[in-house]
């Protein structure tokens, strides 16, 4: 009764040929991340130590360590995510939850997905016009980090709309049927269960606010400044600051004679960053998740 | 009729559009006070809109228009400035249980809280009263702060029940309320709505698929098809062999739908 057809052996064999197929790919995929990895820790090992993160770097980069690019990135990165979470986040919950369908959304929408798709160095340029000429705020830590949020902003709009889009459209409705307002709907139902989402679609933004070269690099980073070692407001925000990712660009295309394990050292500190910030989005999803309520 | 009723709510040449697509034909009818409503038809012929213009929540579907008017009390819904109000004045349940993602407790609290209500003992209070009302108290009065979310599909259609009684509504609206609802839950909730007609002189509008549901239990019954008001009338001509229209005969029947 259960002798298998030619049908059923062709289909476990496909079904088979396919499982192996797509691990093959994922395989495909995981394994440069770990060559990349792995080859960036083993030729910065030499160098890497607590004394690299907190020593500027000397002899014009030729030794010392990185506590004045690091501590740019991250004054980059926060002073952006101030500017662009909270403007990118209320701009989608009024264009999520309150917007109707109209001429007006449908050209915002258009906007915020074409936005997130210019190249990191068309907004470098429209930095350098807007924030570092017309608002006279100079090559700055706030120019940069404005550029920064800029480019940031429409993939935090973006993502902030598909965590408000999974709460159910039901909840919504029994709100409204009780007489609340849409803020009410919005505080008490809408905001608790996207907040998960949306906090992920913001910390995935560090990475790229980290990342990214050509948008600080005519608007606010510098090759070179030394600032007070271990004093982490050492930055001014209307002053000019370092950064990793163009720290490592110069120190790997136009310094000469550096020692072998400085710029494998920067690229790990950079990635090393990201990546930790990419963990705790992943624990903070996580964390949420397991207080998911429906 | 008898003469002594009171008209809780006259619609008058409602007429309601999603775009093109017309979704009520200008349609006109009374609801009496303190009587059980049935509402009848198959798919698509404007029942659930009916209700959504009666709470205003219509407003929230951006391509639908509406003429004709609503009158509660003999004022005109549309012209009522306190919207949030008016739609505390009708507790409305859906086809579909819908527990919010909060405590039991927190659901059935929350439209006395929207309302401004923050006062324990009198939340408290509130929230005893409606879950006996849905008999759902005996369930889960021992884990008020389990979330709504977790509870059976039954149990949450109660529940919505429960919060659709929280806000002190004088009419009561049901849209087909037991599609996803056990029999034997089914059951339970009709008695609810008898004693709520009964004891809290509720006016109830029903609507529903189940023919026999509405038989069971509505005073008069209002038969819709195709954005159509077929026919109005007590429950027993209704579902008796000679109502006013042969469709009404066949539907009520089975015929058809």
């Amino acid at each position: 009764m259960f002798t298998e057809t030619e049908i059923g052996k062709r289909n476990r064999w496909s079904e088979n040929g396919m499982k192996i197929f797509f691990l093959v790919m994922t395989i495909l995929m995981i394994v440069p991340l770990l060559l990349i990895i792995g080859y960036l820790f083993y030729r910065a090992l030499p160098v890497l130590s607590f004394e690299f993160l907190f020593t500027n770097p000397k002899d014009n980069m030729r030794s010392g360590g990185l506590w004045a690019p690091f501590l740019g990135t991250i004054y980059l990165v926060v002073v952006s995510l101030l500017v662009s979470a909270p403007i990118g986040v209320f701009a989608a919950v009024y264009l999520n939850e309150y917007a109707r369908e109209n001429w007006f959304t449908r050209i915002v929408n258009l906007a915020v997905v074409n936005l997130a798709g210019v190249p990191s160095i068309v907004h470098a340029l429209f930095g350098v016009g807007a924030f570092v000429l017309f608002a006279g705020l100079g090559e700055s830590v706030l120019a940069a980090s404005l550029t920064l949020a800029i480019m940031t902003l429409p993939v935090i709009i973006a993502s902030t709309k598909e965590a408000l889009n999974a709460v159910p459209m039901s909840f919504r409705e029994a709100c409204w049927n009780l007489g609340a307002t849409r803020w009410q709907t919005i505080r008490r139902i809408v905001l608790p269960n996207s907040i998960s989402g949306i906090l992920t679609g913001v910390i995935l933004q560090v990475s790229r606010a980290a990342g990214e070269t050509a948008p600080i690099m005519f608007t606010g980073a510098v090759f070179y400044k030394a600032i007070a070692e271990g004093d982490v407001f050492a930055y001014n925000v209307l002053d000019q600051c370092m950064a990793l990712s163009l720290h490592l660009f110069t120190i790997s295309t136009q310094v000469p004679d550096v020692a072998e394990g400085i710029p494998y050292g920067t690229a790990i500190v950079l990635v090393g960053t990201v990546l930790l910030v990419n963990a705790a989005a992943i624990v903070l999803r996580v964390y949420l998740r397991t207080r998911k309520r429906w | 009729m008898k003469q002594n009723v009171k008209t809780k709510i006259e619609i008058s040449d409602l007429k309601v559009h999603y775009g093109n697509k017309p979704a009520l034909n200008g349609i006109s009818f009374d609801v009496y006070e303190n009587e059980i409503l049935g509402i009848i038809g198959p798919a698509q012929s404007g029942k659930t809109t009916l209700l959504k213009v009666i709470n205003r929540t219509l407003e929230f579907t951006a391509d639908a228009t509406v003429e004709g008017s609503v009158k509660l009390d003999g004022v005109d819904v549309s012209t009522i400035g306190d919207v949030y109000g008016l739609r505390r004045k009708i507790g409305m349940v859906l086809p579909l249980p819908v527990g919010l993602p909060l405590s039991i407790y927190d659901n059935v609290a929350f439209a006395p809280r929207t309302a401004g209500l923050r006062n324990k003992a009198e939340l408290d209070e509130i929230v005893e009263r409606c879950l006996q009302q849905a008999a759902l108290w005996d369930e889960v009065k021992d884990r008020l702060n389990a979330l709504g979310t977790k509870l059976s599909g039954g149990q949450q259609q109660r529940l919505t029940i429960a919060r659709a009684l929280s806000h002190q509504p004088e009419i009561l609206c049901l849209d087909e309320f037991s599609i996803a609802v056990d029999p034997i839950t089914t059951m339970r909730i009709e008695e609810v709505l008898k004693m709520l007609s009964t004891e809290a002189k509720m006016t109830i509008m029903l609507v529903t698929n189940l023919v026999q549901q509405a038989k069971r239990l509505a005073n008069r019954t209002a038969f819709f098809l195709n954005g159509n008001l077929i026919e109005i009338d007590t429950t027993d001509v209704i579902f008796s062999e000679n109502p006013a229209n042969q469709i009404t005969y066949d539907y009520v029947n089975g015929n058809f739908g």
